[in-house]
């Protein structure tokens, strides 16, 4: 969806996925070194008799890859196809579906703001300011010119009464207001 | 209790009553507490007495329909040869809600206890934990509870040495709104896009993996020990007076108040004293003026209904609204209802799952029009085109997203009308200090 032009609330919201992909060598992956060997397989394996068809394990398949290589590649994918017995089309669609795996490297710390109405009442874009500006990402979705940050919106964490949460890669920081954002960035740096 | 507030006196804390307390997180500080009591004498006692005693309590679904929870349990066969399953609703991402969050991070064990009991209760072995893949630390609380509870025999093939098995297993999301409605969930749970699926046929005759299934939210199924433990009479009596709506409700309250957390109060409480004594009012110098009392997807209240509104089923249906997830978004005076409006329809538009054009072009078009409102671009038109698309998205979907994005926009036309027209007679959003360029036009 293109947002439509117009004040401050209403300016492109990019999230990773809507970025324009860039075929470089690092975007296609091509060092792709298989992720369900050893104790991640036997983690796989323990998964699937969880379930009774092997295709229920596959969010959990790409969440291992995740944590391992920090995103989803399509070499990942077709790996993931591989060891459930699908195609990689078909794992390329459940991927772009789900706004949490990365189809795309982010920055070192991916920091996502909530900006849904319980938190914006409360001043959560005044937070996501805050933190384009500590972390020199030019726009939402970009990554700073270090590559350490990469700064999005998100829609309500389910934390609405700890307004504003703001997540740093796995870590869940509550009742974010703007001014202790230059200390939460200093302490990353 | 309102946690990270200090309990109020006024709140009756069942589910909550642990809340903040981090021994109450372990096994051996659960079993302390009562815990697992309720689920030995569960597993004596037949399946079908389990159905009635929740059928007689009143327990109705804490996810947002309010479906009788023991009449959802009897559509379960029993003996039809086939696998049943239970799914646990803990993908919590309506605008609003954080009751299930509270649960699993205080009182992960409560939740593992109330998938066992309902498990056994339907007929099912196998119990699925559907939980959001922001929930970080929900996730590895409800991990460890449940990795205790198989080391000590809980769960497993011979559940508390019953000889009955159950697993319980946690399945992690990863970030969509629509995988809370429950087919949709279904079909995550098997590894697909979440789409929601058409009904019929219901998860009871094919849900998830084709198989008979039912699904409920987390503080449904932590509601389930304590009436076992207690009692269907015990359960119902909690009330003021109203019998179609029993037992406590967990409030979640956020936005534009002094205590925001969760509140724990049994049903026919009222509602503004509920606002005013328990949460504190709004903040100071300031005044409520719009409350949504059941997450994002209810009618906007004006405050004086909020304020004549009994906190029920029923009550918040005859002043206009839903009791829904229980997420209580207070909006203040200083606020700009078309702005708030337009960013939950935003919301909308980004979770809606596309399959139906109503709702993929209507949440688009709504976001479109009501941001350009909000910018000062809108025109005489504006109004009468959005309650056109709005009735062009209700009722007609495979599930209730698109009608979920309708209803603050009418609801906020209806209610608030002077601000929208504002906006487009002014050219500017009244809320927002004028800047040159907008004087100068
Ligand atoms: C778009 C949409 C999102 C939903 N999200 C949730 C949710 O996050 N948690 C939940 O328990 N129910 C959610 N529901 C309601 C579920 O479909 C279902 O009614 C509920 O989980 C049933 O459990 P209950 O009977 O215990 O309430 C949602 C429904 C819709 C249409
Ligand atoms: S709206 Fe921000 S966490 Fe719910």
């Amino acid at each position: 969806m293109s947002a439509p032009a117009g004040g401050p609330s209403a300016g492109p919201r990019l999230t990773a996925l809507d970025r324009a992909p860039r075929a470089d060598a690092h975007e296609r992956d091509e060092n792709y070194q298989p992720v369900f060997v050893n104790a991640r397989r036997k983690e796989l394996d323990e998964l699937l008799t969880r379930y009774p068809t092997k295709m229920a394990a596959l969010l959990p398949a790409l969440w291992i890859v995740q944590e391992e290589r920090g995103w989803v590649s399509e070499p990942a994918m077709a790996e993931v196809a591989a060891v459930l017995g699908l195609t990689p089309a078909y794992v390329k669609g459940v991927v772009t579906f789900y706004t949490m795996y990365h189809q795309h490297p982010v920055g070192k710390y991916f920091v996502q703001v909530c900006t849904t109405s319980p938190c914006n009442v409360c001043g959560a874009e005044d937070v996501v300011r805050a933190f384009l500006k500590q972390t020199g990402a030019s726009d939402l979705g970009a990554t700073s010119p270090d590559g350490r940050f990469t700064v999005i919106e998100v829609e309500c964490l389910g934390a609405c009464g700890f307004a504003t949460p703001v997540m740093i890669n796995n870590e869940f920081l509550e009742s974010v207001s703007a001014d202790r954002v230059p200390s939460i960035v200093g302490a990353l740096k | 209790m309102g946690f990270p507030q200090k309990s109020h006196p006024r709140e009756t804390t069942v589910l909550s009553k642990h809340f903040g307390d981090p021994d109450a997180r372990t096994l051996a500080g659960w079993r302390n507490r009562g815990g697992y009591r309720a689920l030995e004498q569960t597993l004596a006692m037949e399946p079908a007495a389990i159905v009635q005693m929740v059928k007689e309590s009143g327990l109705r679904g804490r996810g947002g329909a309010g479906f009788p929870t023991g009449v959802k349990w009897s559509f379960m066969k029993p003996g039809d040869g086939k696998p049943h399953y239970l799914c646990c609703n803990a993908d919590e991402s309506e605008p609003g809600t954080f009751k299930d969050r509270e649960i699993m991070r205080w009182t992960p064990h409560a939740l593992v206890e109330g998938c066992a009991i309902g498990a056994y209760a339907i007929g099912a072995e196998t119990a699925y934990v559907y939980i959001r893949g922001e929930f970080t630390e929900p996730l590895e609380r409800m991990t460890e509870a449940v990795r205790e509870a198989y080391a000590e025999g809980i769960l497993g093939r011979n559940a508390l040495g019953s000889g009955k098995r159950i697993d319980v297993y946690v399945h992690k999301g990863a970030g969509a709104y629509i995988c809370g409605e429950e087919t949709a969930l279904m079909n995550s749970l098997e590894g697909r896009r979440g789409n929601p699926r058409i009904k019929p046929p219901f998860p009871a005759t094919a849900g998830v993996f084709g198989q008979p299934t039912t699904i409920n939210n987390v503080e449904t199924l932590v509601a389930v020990p304590h009436i076992i433990n207690n009692g269907a009479e015990w359960y119902k009596a909690m009330c003021l007076g109203n019998a179609k709506s029993t037992g406590t409700k967990l409030y979640s309250v956020c936005g534009n108040v002094r205590r925001p957390g969760n509140y724990e109060v049994v049903m026919g409480f009222p509602f503004k004293e509920f606002l005013y004594d328990l949460c504190g009012g709004p903040p100071a110098g300031r005044r409520f003026k719009a409350i949504i009392p059941g997450g994002s997807s209810v009618p906007i209240q004006t405050i004086a209904e909020a304020e004549a509104t009994v906190m029920d089923y029923e009550g918040f249906v005859a002043c206009g609204t839903m009791l829904g997830s229980g997420g209580v978004i207070c909006i203040d005076d200083a606020q700009c209802m078309v702005k708030q409006i337009a960013r939950l329809a935003r919301f909308y538009a980004h979770e809606s799952c596309a399959q139906c054009t109503q709702c993929r072009e209507g949440t688009a078009w709504t976001t479109k029009i009501m941001e350009r409102i909000e910018a000062g671009q809108g025109t005489a038109g504006d109004l009468d085109t959005l309650l056109d698309i709005a009735d062009n998205m209700t009722a007609k979907t495979i599930c209730v997203l698109s009608d979920s994005c309708a209803v603050p926009v009418v609801s906020g036309i209806q209610k608030f009308r002077d601000e929208f027209e504002a906006h487009i007679v002014q050219h500017r959003c009244p809320f927002r200090p004028a800047t040159a360029a907008a004087v100068a036009a």
